[in-house]
């Protein structure tokens, strides 16, 4: 069978053709918002109408048998009309409000989790894991599977002082925003590359391995026609394996994951925050990764215990500071918690302001 | 039929009430022997607790230097049908907006020329196809395209760009976020395709400083919406906010960063001018409190994840600029960064990484802007400042 014919450098079609009726006659002129539920929310237009979104988590990895799920859905009460968010929801968008209650109840027989809007956990941003990427020191999609089982009434029901975003990231190269997210877990490595000098010599372009390091640990070795590690300035970010594969740095014994907190970026009340590291390793431990789990839940425990409304987990931090932090959520403060990297001089405590 | 594995410790990720992935891969491995193999390869994953992708040559469609990410198995004897399990990176719509005719054309090409599986979305902002053989990317490519869809940015390419919802379905919104973002898109459909910068490039588009693209932690220019006016007070919704239960002294004055607000129990004031524009009062009392007057952007360059430096938020270049079409002050200083970028830049170097290694100045200098407080946090502390010829005949 023939080809269609291909076009080129057409980019994406025009977003016009893809807004509800009702968005495309109301477009920029929006007066209001209200929250309904977890998963509910109307938007009303200056002119009166309005549009109502259900909201519906996924698990971002979809099968082409559940996006079909939802278009059928889209085509029986939206006008075939849906959306997804940044945070890999789905919102279907109902123009007419008789139609909402079936689209409810049909999502819940399907087993279908309605919520993540206002003041609640919203779906978790993760990357891809061990589902293909190279460089994962854990599985993004399990760990956010675990986590989200746990935290399934904040992002249906419950509500905490203020939006908590979180992320899952595989490795340090952090295609999710884990470093300014509230609650974050990211995947770290904790042994130096094991380097194939045979295969370094074959694979590898030495300058760019050697800039890829940022401690500046990897220098030539010419006799190997290869690379050679200064042991005890690797920080394990395993940016050499990217660029050079044959610098194995996988070590399924000593990889785990970190669990850092406290960041945002929204501007609302206090400037956009980078997280901040609360638990320097946790085994891992798959299927369920049980005490990432457990520690997630201790810190989001405390937060929700003693933050004022409004307040972010890093807002909340700053306000009690960091030595309570420690205290009030029973975590060890370690070496690993004093910054040695680009900014260190930064983060040391000029004052003798601190609390007991 | 597929292959079918045994998957006991995939099995446990089937339980709990959020929706499970391995749910989603088990359904496209009924019908995809692709799918099938890469459940397996998981499962031995977390038997053995490490991934088995890996690095592989490139790949791609004809005339296109992107858009196809080549993926490997590194156990092809083990799970010879996710030996090559290539990703396809499709650029989603402005804000994401799609018709079920499209998830539906879109399902029956991947069913039948790739795994089955995909992301919805990448972390850029890709519809994401997961997991398809060489042999098939011209076909695939072929019946995108011929039905008005095109490939997205990866490697050393201008990267999908992506906005916020916006004025769609917001009332926040202080720019066109989708139209900004899908005229970028289309103006730089050779820098997306055809990789010549020294890194990757991202773009992305926020209506207001609430942010919802995450664009000043994600991307090397965030365009964030905000206005130069005053905020307009309906004060009747203001005491409907009270009657409603709301403190607003302590959630909304005091929570002022600017401390611009007071509030005497009937009427709350805000003192414009000392107004950051931070979005707390607003987005807390949307039915009371509107953004009024010019509106524009604010434009911010640099924002990165860890590599190589430690991560970066974007920081600010112009303060304000108008963003209507055609664009062209904002699409002419962006050519001018991408010059300074390529003149300047080294391979793998982020253009923030690059400002940071250059210095402001030369930034500033390059692109003919002149130095305002709005640039930094604070002044500088040290005693180390360059003095240019032109500088000392001043």
């Amino acid at each position: 069978m023939a080809l269609p014919q291909r076009k080129t450098d057409i980019g994406p079609p025009h977003y016009k053709d893809f807004l509800p009726p009702v968005i495309q006659k109301n477009y920029g002129n929006w007066k209001y918002h209200e929250e309904l539920s977890g998963g509910l929310m109307v938007h009303v237009s200056n002119t009166g109408e309005k549009i109502w979104t259900v909201r519906v988590a996924s698990p971002r990895l979809l099968s082409t048998v559940t996006i079909r799920d939802y278009a059928a859905m889209a085509d029986k009460y939206c006008g075939g009309y849906v959306r997804f968010t940044t945070r890999n929801n789905v919102e279907f968008l109902v123009s007419d409000e008789k139609n909402i209650e079936p689209l409810q109840k049909e999502l819940t027989s399907k087993k279908y989790m309605m919520g993540g809007i206002g003041d609640r956990i919203s779906n978790i941003v993760h990357t891809q894991g061990w589902v293909h990427c190279h460089s994962a020191a854990s599985d993004a999609s399990g760990l956010v599977k675990a986590l989200m089982d746990e935290f399934a009434d904040y992002f249906t029901t419950k509500t905490t002082p203020a939006k908590v975003r979180m992320a899952v990231a595989c490795c340090v190269n952090m295609c999710g925003a884990v470093h300014c997210s509230d609650i974050a877990v990211v995947a770290i490595h904790r042994k130096v590359p094991k380097i194939d000098d045979d295969k370094v010599k074959n694979m590898c372009e030495i300058p760019s391995t050697i800039a890829a390091c940022p401690t500046g640990a990897i220098s030539p070795d010419p006799a190997k026609k290869s690379v050679k590690i200064k042991e005890d300035k690797c920080m394990y970010c395993g940016n050499c394996f990217t660029v050079c594969p044959p610098m194995e740095i996988h070590d399924p014994e000593y990889d785990g994951v970190a669990i850092v907190v406290g960041g945002k970026v929204g501007n609302l009340r206090s400037n956009p925050k980078f997280s901040k590291l609360a638990i320097p390793y946790i085994k891992n431990n798959p299927p369920r990764w049980p005490e990432v789990t457990k520690a997630v839940k201790g810190i989001l425990d405390a937060y929700i215990a003693d933050a004022k409304k409004h307040e972010r987990v890093g807002e909340w931090i700053e306000r009690i500071g960091w030595e309570k932090f420690f205290k009030v959520t029973g975590l060890p403060f370690t070496f690993q918690h004093i910054d040695d990297f680009t900014i260190a001089r930064e983060t040391f405590r000029t004052a003798a302001t601190f609390k007991w | 039929m597929p292959k079918k594995y045994q998957t006991p410790l995939l099995d446990e990720l089937e339980k709990g009430p959020f929706p499970s992935f391995v749910t989603e891969i088990k359904k496209a491995a009924e019908k995809s022997d692709m799918a099938a193999d890469e459940l397996g390869q998981l499962e031995k994953s977390y038997r053995d607790r490490r991934g088995y992708g890996k690095h592989g040559g490139i790949v791609g469609v004809r005339g296109y230097g992107s858009g196809v990410i080549g993926r490997y198995s590194s156990l092809p004897e083990e799970f010879p049908n996710v030996a090559n399990f290539h990703t396809v990176r499709i650029n989603s719509t402005s804000a994401f907006f799609y018709t079920s005719k499209f998830l539906n054309e879109m399902c029956d090409i991947w069913d039948k020329y790739g795994s089955g599986l995909t992301n919805m979305h990448g972390s850029t902002g890709d519809l994401v196809l997961l997991g398809t053989n060489t042999e098939n990317l011209e076909t695939i490519f072929a019946e995108f395209s011929s039905r008005g869809w095109d490939l997205g940015g990866s490697g050393s390419a201008l990267r999908t760009p992506s906005c916020c919802v916006g004025p769609a379905r917001c009332e926040w919104a202080n720019i066109d976020t989708l139209a900004i973002n899908y005229a970028i898109t289309q103006e730089w459909q050779d820098e997306m395709h055809r990789p010549a910068f020294p890194y990757k490039f991202k773009f992305k588009t926020a209506g207001c400083a609430v942010d919802c693209i995450a664009s000043i932690a994600r991307a090397d220019c965030s365009i964030i919406g905000t206005w130069k006016g005053n905020i307009a007070v309906d004060q009747k919704e203001v005491a409907n906010y009270e009657k409603g239960g709301m403190n607003i002294q302590e959630e909304i004055v005091n929570m002022c960063p600017s401390k611009c607000m007071s509030y005497n129990g009937k009427e709350l004031s805000i003192k414009d001018a000392d107004c950051v524009r931070c979005m707390h009062c607003i987005a807390k009392m949307t039915k009371a409190l509107k953004a009024t007057g010019e509106k524009g952007a604010t434009i911010l360059i640099g924002a990165k994840a860890p590599f190589v430096i430690g991560a970066t938020l974007s920081w600010v270049i112009v303060p304000f600029i108008k963003m209507e079409p055609p664009y062209d002050e904002f699409k002419d200083l962006i050519r001018k960064m991408w010059e300074f970028w390529d003149e300047f830049g080294k391979n793998r170097e982020r253009i923030g990484e690059l400002i940071i290694r250059k210095g402001m100045r030369e930034f500033l200098e390059y692109l003919g802007l002149d130095p305002v407080p709005q640039h930094v946090k604070e002044p500088r502390r040290d005693p180390f400042f360059f003095w240019s010829e032109a500088d000392l005949a001043k």
